[in-house]
């Protein structure tokens, strides 16, 4: 660990050692026997080979399609479920192979938000004794009591907290959100992991639950680990993105390079997927269409897992090149300072979400990235 | 009111090139608490070949109308009144069994959830080929070929083998494919999709709304795509209705109402959604508050709890009088009190510099 170089992705790593630094975690879970008595079939590779560093009051957002192994990873860093390797140390403390009773004293510091606000609160318990249960299970005592713990909770979350009586089907989905910030608030976590928080909520009302995300950022200096499928609120929310595909990640790099100067042939897929409310910009984007489903993570394909549904692959590259897409696997390292690319063929494109590049700045980039790519790669940082 | 567009020339427009035309739709649900008006007075026409895109938030009375242009409150306790027009017929006084053959044939419907709308116990082939044998007297192993075409068309690879395969053997983004299959198999002249891709990838999206977009191409079909996703209009609809209480608020050519819209619902459902193509925002500017009960719906205007411009107008009108849906400009319609100058000041002064 002393002499590795700085985490993928980091372009200038704020001051101090990072929050959470997590190395090559891997998540395999075991695959389906064929009948009764038949031979373990391959592992499915949910996670494979995730590194990336966060540091306090940071943003990182992790997208990619369903089945790409976000949700997984996020787990992971919560130790809700058990990585099968790697290693994931907080505030410099390895905590991925500790037992649920050693983790139970850094449950305070790590903490939850779920997707469905239908399916994680429990129907038969009160707001209050949903919000309160994160005291009584970790023995904390807050001042003036945990009632009034639970209320200050509520009333800084934008709910009522006369509602302390009132039961989770009582509230909206919007309101049941909130209830889930609120738990993991409670015991004033260091790191949350959101996984898709506002993915079942309506544009008028998720607007408010980031909005309320972001201040609560502000005020307690929380980090998140942001996992979205809708790239827009990734990107308005992340200081950092990972975009993840077949258990792996693709690219990471700061937001605005991301979005301005992506290198990754499914980064370029991903953000020319997203629809854009406006006809005239719309008419003028190109669509890069994905062909095919996704690949199976218990049976990957060789080489680099995209290349069969990579466009690049299949439209611009010679013979000799897609013979190394498919032989060899390319590694996540540095295209551009910054900029961690898993590609052989990584390429800026700065047309993809508006549909016409701002011509200076393109021009320079391609420049840097030539020069990048004559040089050694992975020099980018020091 | 406008002398100028005489009477008869819209009714002969509509006999000639209007396909679908529904006027004045309500379905109320009578229920222990009260009479739910889930669309309350809702009109639009829809032309062949064109994708009508209705948008609003949960609850707005979206996809209440797609059931009711299907027929699918026939035999409930809904009360139903207005017309569906459909190639000059309507709909609403039909009976359950006369729709049945409507359905289908006519109309077919693409829902959100793929894998609740198909049978688990059934193979994807058996549902599709049904589909089509209710409405053509044909055999099994004719219908059986039709399917497999079909799923070909939508983009299954190897149709032939994974005919026989069953739902959940299928991604999402195949089973939206195989729904999108059994809703075609009988060419209908209008597909209403409701979230057809609320549950999918953006990937996968991008490919089902080209595919729709291809479909209606090729067939010259209507279609109707409920969503809550702004972008998804923008990218696919000609014509966009948006709803708010069970009402139309705002409607329009997908180009006037994106370029220029005028009811202060839709500035708000623009400036809440992030978005990726302008600089990026501090802090998102959602509506304040909460939809609105279907059950008492506040008099006046129906967004006046939650408008910011309700000062906007003289004394108390948009608590007390409920605004009409009145054209702003060719083939655009707002309801709002607002004075039409005033709301596209506000708009380019306050509205436009925010998005």
């Amino acid at each position: 660990m002393t002499t590795t170089s700085a985490a993928p992705g980091a372009a200038t790593p704020p001051a101090g050692a990072p929050l959470l630094e997590v190395r090559d975690v891997r998540k395999h879970f075991p695959g389906r026997s064929a009948g009764l008595f038949g031979r373990r079939g391959n592992p499915v590779k949910a996670v494979d080979g995730v590194s990336f560093a966060l540091h306090q009051g940071e943003t990182l957002g992790l997208v990619g399609e369903s089945g790409c192994g976000k949700s997984t990873t996020g787990r992971v860093i919560a130790k809700l479920i058990e990585p099968t390797s790697g290693s994931i140390r907080f505030q410099g403390k390895e905590i991925a192979d500790l037992s649920t009773g050693q983790m139970r004293p850094l449950r305070r510091e790590v903490q939850m938000i779920f997707q469905d606000p239908y399916s994680s609160l429990n129907p038969r318990h009160t707001i209050g004794t949903i919000v309160g249960s994160p005291f009584r299970i970790q023995g904390a005592h807050p001042e003036g009591g945990i009632k009034k713990a639970v209320q200050g909770l509520m009333e800084r979350v934008g709910l009522n907290p006369e509602h302390y009586n009132r039961y989770p089907h009582e509230f909206s989905g919007g309101q049941r959100q909130r209830i889930g910030i609120a738990r993991a608030l409670a015991l004033r976590p260091q790191l949350i992991v959101c996984d898709e928080p506002v993915s079942a909520l309506d544009v008028s009302v998720q607007a408010q639950v980031v909005n309320l995300l972001e201040d609560l950022q502000n005020e307690f200096g929380l980090a998140y680990v942001f996992i979205a499928h809708d790239l827009s609120v990734v990107r308005h929310i992340s200081d950092r993105v990972a975009v993840m595909y077949l258990g792996k990640i693709m690219e990471i790099t700061d937001r605005d390079t991301l979005y301005e100067a992506p290198m990754h042939p499914y980064t370029h897929a991903l953000l020319s997927a997203v629809p854009i409310p406006d006809p005239t910009v719309e008419a003028r984007r190109e669509r890069i269409l994905l062909t095919g489903d996704l690949p199976s993570p218990s049976n990957p394909p060789s080489g680099c897992v995209f290349h069969t549904r990579c466009p690049k692959y299949r439209d611009q590259l010679s013979d000799g090149e897609r013979e190394r897409c498919r032989t060899e696997e390319p590694v996540l390292e540095d295209k551009r300072p910054g900029q961690s690319v898993y590609c052989h063929f990584a390429e800026v494109r700065s047309d993809i979400i508006d549909g016409e590049a701002p011509a200076p700045r393109s021009t320079g980039i391609r420049e840097v990235i030539r020069k990048t790519a004559a040089g050694a790669p992975g020099t980018g940082i020091e | 009111m406008a002398s100028t567009t005489p009477a008869p020339a819209v009714a002969t427009a509509r006999d000639a090139e209007l396909f679908l035309s529904v006027e004045d739709l309500k379905v109320h649900f009578p229920t222990e608490d009260g009479l739910v008006k889930s669309v309350d007075g809702l009109s639009f026409e829809l032309r062949r070949g064109e994708i009508l895109g209705i948008v609003g938030e949960s609850g707005s009375g979206k996809s209440v109308t797609a059931q009711a242009i299907l027929g699918l409150h026939k035999g409930s306790r809904a009360r139903i009144s207005g017309h569906i027009w459909l190639d000059g017929r309507d709909l609403v006084p039909l009976s359950d069994e006369e729709m049945r053959g409507v359905r289908g044939s006519e109309i077919a419907m693409i829902f959100q959830d793929p894998l609740s709308s198909l049978h688990p116990f059934y193979t994807i082939g058996d549902q599709i080929a049904e589909a089509y044998r209710v409405h053509n007297k044909v055999s099994a192993r004719e219908a059986r070929a039709r399917t497999i075409e079909m799923l070909e068309k939508v983009g299954i690879p190897n149709a032939p083998g994974r005919v026989d395969d069953y739902p959940h053997q299928f991604s999402g983004g195949m089973r939206q494919r195989a729904m999108i299959a059994m809703a075609l198999i009988c060419q209908p002249k209008l597909l209403i999709a409701d979230e057809p891709t609320t549950a999918l990838d953006v990937t996968v999206q991008a490919q089902i709304l080209e595919l729709i977009k291809d479909l209606r191409d090729e067939l010259n079909s209507a279609v109707i795509l409920i969503t809550h996703d702004l972008g998804v209009v923008a990218e696919t609809c000609d014509h966009v209705v948006v709803m708010y209480g069970g009402q139309c608020v705002e409607k329009g050519s997908v180009d006037d109402v994106f370029e220029l819209p005028e009811m202060p619902y839709t500035w708000g459902l623009l400036g809440s959604m992030p978005r990726m193509d302008r600089v990026r925002q501090e802090r998102l500017t959602p509506i304040p508050g909460q939809p609105p009960s279907l059950i008492n719906v506040p008099t006046g205007c129906v967004f006046n709890t939650r408008c910011r411009f309700s000062d906007h107008v003289e004394g108390r009108r948009c608590f007390t009088e409920h605004p009409q849906l009145l054209p702003t400009a060719p083939g655009h319609e707002v309801r709002c009190h607002i004075e039409p100058e005033e709301r596209r000041r506000l708009f380019e002064l306050e509205i436009k510099p925010k998005l």
